[in-house]
C-alpha cells in the first residue's frame, strides 16, 4: 500500500516547460526523414510511369502526350515507392503534411522536360 | 427472482472510442449476462488482396492496426517470404525486431494511459502519453513514420538504422526507463488504483485456456504462452523471459504489461548490442505460389496471417486473425458476475482493438 505515489511527477509537471507545443503557432517536430506529402521536380520528369506502377493506392497519373502528372492527394498513402524507384530521382518527399482541403481532388501538374537532342550520327559517319 | 434488464454498452462509448456493442444483462447492478456484436467498421482488407500485387499488400497489410502497424506488416512479410523461400538478412530481422519492440513499447503505455482513463485518472492518462510520445519521436526518426512506419518490406527492410543512432536509442532508453518506471510504479502500488483493479474481472487460469485468451490477458492468468519464444525474426538469438502472472484480475493485467514495457527495452538492449553488420534486404523475384499460416506476438497477444498464393502477382486468399477476436469470449466470462460500474475497467483491460479485429 502506498500514497501519494504521484507527488514527484506531479511537481515535475508543475515547474517544468509544457509537455505540447502550440501548434500551428509553432512548427511541429520534424525529422529529416518523415514522411509529409510527395513533391516534384517537374524539368526533370521523364514521363516514364514507374511511380504510377509502384503506386500501391493507385493515386497517380502520369499522361505521356498532355505532359502532366497528377497525384490525389487523399489517395496517396505518403509510402515512399515512388520516391524509392523514380528512375531520374525528380519526386521528393517533403516533411510537411500537405494543407487541408475541402473538396476532392486531383493535383495536375504540367511536366517541362525538354528531351536533349541527340547528337546528329550522320555526321559523325561523314568524318 | 429480480427482475433483469438490458444495458446497451457501446458502439459509442464514452471510455472506448472503438465501436464494439456489448448488451449488458443486468439484475440490480450486478451483470448476469453480455451479448457482443461487433461488425461496425467492417474494411475488406481481406478482399483486396485480390486486386493489390503481394508487394504492395504489405500497405494495406500494415494499415489493420494503428497501433500495432508495424508488427502486421511484418507478419504479412515473413508469410510471403516463407511461401518463396527467401532469406531475409540477420540485420534486417533484428531492424525488425527492434521496431516491432518500439511498437509494443508504444502500444502498452498507449495502453496504460487509457486503462488510467478508464477508472477516471485523467492526469495518469496524460502522463503515459507523454512518455509514449519519445517512443514515437525514435520511430519519426528512424522509419519517417510516427504511426504508420511502412519501412518493412517483403525481402527485408526498407531503412537502416546507422551505428550513431543505434547508440543514441540505446542512451535515450535510460531516460525513459527512468520515467516508466516512475509510472508503473504509480499502477502498481497506488491504493486507488489497487481498489479499482484488484479481484476485478477475475479470469481463471483453465477459462483463459479453454476460451483461447491470448497475450497479456492469458499471461495475466497464468498460462504460459509468448509467441516470441518460437524465434521469429531475431528473437531466438536474444534471451527473454514471458512475464506471467497468476491472478487473473486486471491489476495482473496492467502488471503483465508494466513488466513487459522492461522486458521489451531490454529486447531492444540486446538487440542493439548483438546487431550484425551486412545488407538490409534481398531482391524479389518471382511470385509467391503456395500456402503459409504465419503467426506473431503483438502487442495484444497472437496474430495470426494466412495467405495464399498461385503463382501469378496476385494473391488468392489472406486472412488475418487477431488477437482481441479471440480475447473477447474470456472477456465475456470476465464481465459475468461484474457490477455495472467494472465494465469500463474490465472491458479496457484486455486492450480491445476493434478495428483490428475487423478489419
Amino acid at each position: 500500500m502506498a500514497f501519494f505515489e504521484m507527488v514527484k511527477m506531479a511537481l515535475r509537471t508543475v515547474t517544468n516547460r509544457p509537455a505540447t507545443i502550440r501548434y500551428p503557432s509553432e512548427p511541429a517536430k520534424k525529422t529529416i526523414i518523415s514522411r509529409g506529402h510527395v513533391t516534384i521536380d517537374a524539368s526533370k520528369c521523364i514521363s516514364c510511369g514507374t511511380c504510377v506502377r509502384k503506386c500501391p493506392s493507385q493515386a497517380l497519373v502520369v499522361n505521356k502526350e498532355a505532359k502532366t502528372w497528377q497525384i490525389d492527394r487523399l489517395r496517396c498513402v505518403v509510402c515512399n515507392s515512388c520516391v524509392d524507384t523514380c528512375p531520374v530521382k525528380c519526386l521528393f518527399m517533403d516533411t510537411q503534411y500537405s494543407a487541408p482541403v475541402t473538396a476532392r481532388g486531383v493535383e495536375t501538374i504540367t511536366i517541362t522536360y525538354v528531351k536533349p537532342q541527340k547528337p546528329e550520327k550522320k555526321d559523325e559517319a561523314a568524318v | 427472482m429480480t427482475k433483469q434488464i438490458i444495458i446497451p454498452f457501446g458502439p459509442q462509448h464514452p471510455v472506448l472510442p472503438e465501436p464494439i456493442h456489448l448488451d449488458l444483462v443486468l439484475e440490480d447492478e450486478r451483470v448476469v449476462d453480455v451479448i457482443p456484436s461487433i461488425g461496425y467498421i467492417h474494411r475488406g482488407f481481406e478482399k483486396l488482396v485480390e486486386k493489390r500485387e503481394f508487394t504492395d499488400y504489405v500497405y494495406i497489410a500494415e494499415r489493420t492496426c494503428g497501433i500495432c502497424s508495424f508488427i502486421h506488416g511484418m507478419t504479412y512479410c515473413q508469410g510471403v517470404e516463407k511461401i518463396m523461400n527467401i532469406e531475409v538478412p540477420e540485420r534486417a530481422d533484428f531492424l525488425r525486431t527492434i521496431w516491432s519492440e518500439y511498437s509494443r513499447l508504444h502500444s502498452h503505455l498507449l495502453w496504460l494511459g487509457l486503462f488510467a482513463d478508464s477508472f477516471g485518472f485523467e492526469n495518469l492518462f496524460m502522463n503515459a502519453w507523454r512518455i509514449r510520445e519519445r517512443v514515437l519521436d525514435v520511430m519519426e526518426q528512424t522509419t519517417g513514420g510516427r504511426v504508420i512506419q511502412g519501412s518493412c518490406k517483403v525481402g527485408g527492410v526498407r531503412r537502416d538504422i546507422s551505428g550513431e543512432k543505434l547508440d543514441e536509442m540505446n542512451k535515450a532508453l535510460d531516460i525513459m526507463e527512468k520515467e516508466i518506471e516512475e509510472l508503473t510504479t504509480v499502477f502498481l502500488k497506488d491504493d486507488t488504483i489497487r481498489h479499482r483493479t484488484k479481484d476485478v474481472g477475475v479470469l481463471s487460469k483453465e477459462d483463459a485456456y479453454h476460451l483461447g485468451a491470448v497475450g497479456p490477458t492469458a499471461r495475466a492468468s497464468g498460462v504460459d504462452i509468448d509467441l516470441r519464444k518460437t524465434g521469429y525474426a531475431a528473437y531466438g538469438k536474444l534471451n527473454l523471459e514471458a512475464v506471467i502472472e497468476s491472478g487473473g484480475d486486471c491489476y495482473s493485467r496492467c502488471a503483465v504489461r508494466s513488466s513487459e514495457l522492461f522486458t521489451s527495452m531490454d529486447i531492444i538492449r540486446q538487440a542493439i548490442r548483438k546487431i550484425p553488420e551486412g545488407p538490409i534486404d534481398v531482391k524479389v523475384t518471382g511470385t509467391p505460389n503456395g500456402e503459409y499460416f504465419t503467426r506473431a506476438e503483438q502487442p495484444r497477444g497472437e496474430l495470426v496471417h494466412y495467405i495464399k498464393g498461385n503463382g501469378t502477382k496476385f494473391l488468392v486468399r489472406s486472412r488475418i486473425r487477431t488477437p482481441t477476436l479471440t480475447n473477447i469470449p474470456p472477456l465475456i466470462k470476465m464481465l459475468q458476475g461484474c457490477e455495472l460500474a467494472d465494465v469500463p475497467v474490465i472491458v479496457l483491460s484486455i486492450d480491445p482493438c476493434i478495428s483490428c479485429t475487423e478489419r
